[in-house]
């Protein structure tokens, strides 16, 4: 198969997880789509290093899964003090920090 | 071990005293905070003296050694070292300040027993010695100023101690300010002097001064003004000596140790110190002179008409350091010197007992209310007499030496001298009556209500806590003086100490009676020897002369205390109708504080209010607002942006790398 497929596919993934973004209310859902985008993106990274055809690439995929990692933690322990503290979980009424 | 470290050692005991005292304060109990205060005084005079021993191993011509730590500041050719200088004069300043202030130190042990800030008092007291030491060992400019201004802050601390007397405060300040004008006048000087000389050192300045100079430029006589200005306001000489009587408001060991002894001698150090620069410049010495005459003439009058004890003895400790100050101006360096120690001995011990006459009267004043306290406590009462003795300068106790042997030196120098000479003996008549007048109306005749209550319970008076300026009703919690007061007959720490001082304030005048000994003369005058005026000794005839004309000036001033106050109790009242105005002026001190009030005070306030209504409100003010309205217009701009919508910013973040990601893709291609 040729690059362009994983290319199209990442794509289509990021673009997803974008639209989820904006167009969901749900925090959680949110997290989710934002896992996706990141998942998109480390996609083309292990594609353009097939391409390539050495290992940067995969490396930078590792350490993105790392950083996803971390996010989901802090991301899932503000939801959960979010839910504990009987708040709605919904993002467009959580608007304390408005300017 | 050598001189110099000697006089480190000395320079470091109270500061770690001070240190200890301060930062241990939850840990140490009071009284142990009261004997690490005194004992490091007292070592500091044990190697004080050993740092004289050292130095007399020398030739009399070698005791100078310069000694530096480090390196305090170098930059663009100045040079200032973390120096000392160890001479006659420096030794001999050394011996005086640690020696007085241990005693200080030990009464004060007693007199402060049952302040809530006695941890405060000892630390603060330290170092106050500290700064004194480093003032008169400093061995350059820079050092010596650090030291004025350390000792102009610890006279603040010490004045202001009974925080919560509003009327203590005001008197710190008031010390505070005038002190700053001074070092503002010192510090000139030092730039002049490193400008026209190039260092800061004291070697260097005295060595290069003669050759750079010559006499009466007006350079030099700049140099020596603005040091005066320094010199006036540390020593409350006019018209800077409006804060010594207001700093009366501090506890008496203050007002004994710094207020009397120690720290308004700083400016007759100073003068003595750059002696080599008054002789350059003789128009500015004859200045200091007159304003030393000056001074010693009307605080003389003042202290005859004020009512309040420790006021009266303060005006008598300008009219001394008038001495002081006029003896080293006119060229009496070992004789001003000779005199400050005595009158270091004497005016603490009358302040001593000020102090345990004070406590007995329920911390009252007012020497209105006082009398027949000759029965009530027999040992203040003989400190007192002999404190006022020595001052009147009566015959063959200490203060009768030291002054006269400034007025012979003033009588010998002839010319427009020997009216300062005279002056000095009208002085002296002055201070034989005001003296007298306090020991007359304190001590004999019917005890008064607070002495008649020691004579009958052997217990001190206990009024409500009054402040003695004011009136008002106190308390005695911390920032207010203890609820107990103490005196010397009941308390051994103040009594030892007064007993020295009394020792000293009868025969401190022994080592340098003129034809007999030189013991103090002979040390102190090799210190001065590359000024010509040193070479002006009055003959022993002349000296005696001066004595017996200094005797009998005394005698008569006491007899006519006694006559006044003794003897025609209804005469001093007399005088105060018939001479209305006279005494108005002395009892108001010459105006003047109004004088600095109407001169000073308001157009500085007018100006600085013009300045406020002005400068601060237009361009300040609208340069302030005009930023912070530049500010929040450019912040509104923009503030609707932040809407608190997560999602909207998501739209935002991507949006942007969308246009971004397009305009690298449209670029490229």
């Amino acid at each position: 198969m040729t690059i362009e497929w994983y290319i199209v596919l990442s794509s289509l993934l990021f673009a997803i997880g974008a639209m989820g973004i904006l167009l969901r209310r749900s925090p959680i859902v949110i997290l989710l789509c934002l896992e996706l985008m990141l998942n998109a993106g480390n996609l083309a990274l292990v594609a353009f290093s097939r391409m390539v055809g050495n290992q940067q690439g995969q490396v930078f995929a590792i350490v993105v899964m790392v950083v996803a990692a971390c996010e989901v933690v802090v991301g899932l322990g503000l939801i959960v003090a979010i839910f504990r503290r009987r708040l709605p979980l919904n993002v467009d009424e959580l608007r304390e920090l408005r300017g | 071990m050598s001189a110099s470290s000697w006089a480190w050692l000395v320079l470091l005991l109270p500061l770690l005293g001070s240190i200890v005292v301060a930062l241990g304060f939850r840990a140490i109990p009071a009284r142990v905070a009261g004997v690490i205060g005194t004992a490091s005084i007292a070592l500091a005079f044990v190697c004080a003296v050993a740092a004289l021993i050292n130095l007399l191993g020398d030739e009399p011509e070698a005791r100078h050694h310069a000694s530096s730590l480090w390196t305090y500041a170098g930059a663009g050719g100045l040079h200032v070292d973390l120096g000392i200088y160890v001479d006659q004069l420096s030794v001999f300043m050394m011996l005086v300040v640690t020696g007085v202030s241990a005693l200080i130190h030990l009464y004060s042990f007693g007199y402060m027993r049952s302040d809530e800030g006695y941890h405060r008092f000892f630390s603060y007291l330290n170092f106050f010695v500290f700064s004194m030491l480093l003032l008169v060992l400093a061995g350059n400019f820079v050092l010596l100023i650090v030291g004025w201004a350390f000792v102009g802050f610890a006279s603040y601390a010490l004045i202001s101690f009974w925080y919560r007397r509003t009327t203590a405060t005001t008197a710190g300040m008031k010390a505070f300010v005038i002190n700053v004008v001074g070092d503002i006048g010192l510090v000139l000087a030092a730039f002049l002097i490193v400008q026209q000389l190039g260092s800061f050192e004291y070697e260097t300045v005295f060595a290069r001064a003669p050759e750079v100079f010559a006499r009466g430029e007006w350079t030099v006589t700049a140099i020596c003004l603005l040091l005066l200005v320094g010199a006036f306001a540390k020593s409350a000489q006019i018209p800077f000596h409006t804060w010594l009587p207001d700093a009366m408001e501090g506890p008496t060991p203050v007002s004994s140790l710094i207020h009397a002894a120690t720290m308004v001698t700083a400016g007759v150090y100073l003068i003595a110190r750059t002696h080599v620069l008054f002789y350059l410049a003789p128009t500015a010495a004859d200045i200091a002179a007159f304003v030393g005459l000056a001074t010693l003439l009307i605080a003389g009058t003042i202290a005859i008409a004020q009512t309040d004890l420790k006021r009266a003895i303060a005006y008598s400790t300008m009219s001394q350091i008038g001495y002081m100050i006029m003896g080293v101006s006119i060229g009496a360096y070992s004789a001003g010197l000779f005199h400050l120690m005595t009158h270091a001995c004497f005016k603490a011990l009358l302040f001593m007992t000020a102090g345990s006459i004070i406590s007995a009267m329920a911390n009252r004043q007012d020497i209105d209310r006082m009398s027949g306290f000759w029965r009530a406590m027999r040992f203040t009462s003989v400190c007192l007499v002999i404190g006022g003795l020595a001052l009147a300068a009566f015959p063959l106790t200490s203060g009768f030496f030291s002054k006269d042997s400034i007025l012979a030196y003033a009588e010998a120098r002839g010319g427009i001298y020997t009216w300062m000479a005279i002056g000095g003996y009208v002085g002296a008549f002055l201070t034989a009556i005001y003296t007298f007048r306090l020991v007359f109306r304190v001590l004999p005749g019917e005890p008064c209500k607070e002495a008649q209550h020691l004579i009958d319970s052997g217990e001190l008076y206990h009024g409500p806590p009054l402040n003695p300026a004011n009136e008002e009703e106190e308390d005695t919690e911390i920032g207010f003086p203890g609820a107990h007061h103490h005196i010397a007959e009941q308390s051994w720490p103040m009594a030892a100490a007064m007993a020295a001082l009394a020792f000293g304030a009868l025969f401190a005048g022994l080592v340098q009676v003129p034809g007999v000994d030189n013991v103090l003369f002979g040390f102190l005058d090799p210190a001065f020897a590359n000024s010509p005026l040193e070479a002006i000794h009055p003959e022993v005839g002349a000296e005696w002369r001066g004595l017996a004309i200094g005797a009998v000036i005394s005698i008569v001033g006491i007899a006519l205390a006694w006559y006044l106050w003794v003897a025609r109790p209804q005469l001093p009242a007399l005088f105060r109708r018939r001479l209305r105005p006279v005494y108005l002026l002395c009892l108001d001190k010459w105006y003047f504080d109004e004088a600095i009030e109407l001169l000073i005070v308001r157009p500085a306030l007018a100006i600085g209010r013009f300045a406020n209504d002005t400068f601060e409100r237009l361009v300040v003010d609208g340069l302030v607002n005009g930023t912070k309205e530049a500010v929040g217009d450019a912040g509104g701009v923009v503030r609707f942006v932040q809407s608190g919508f997560v999602r909207s910013y998501a739209l935002l973040l991507i949006a942007g790398f969308a246009g971004l990601a397009l305009y690298f893709l449209l670029g490229s291609s």
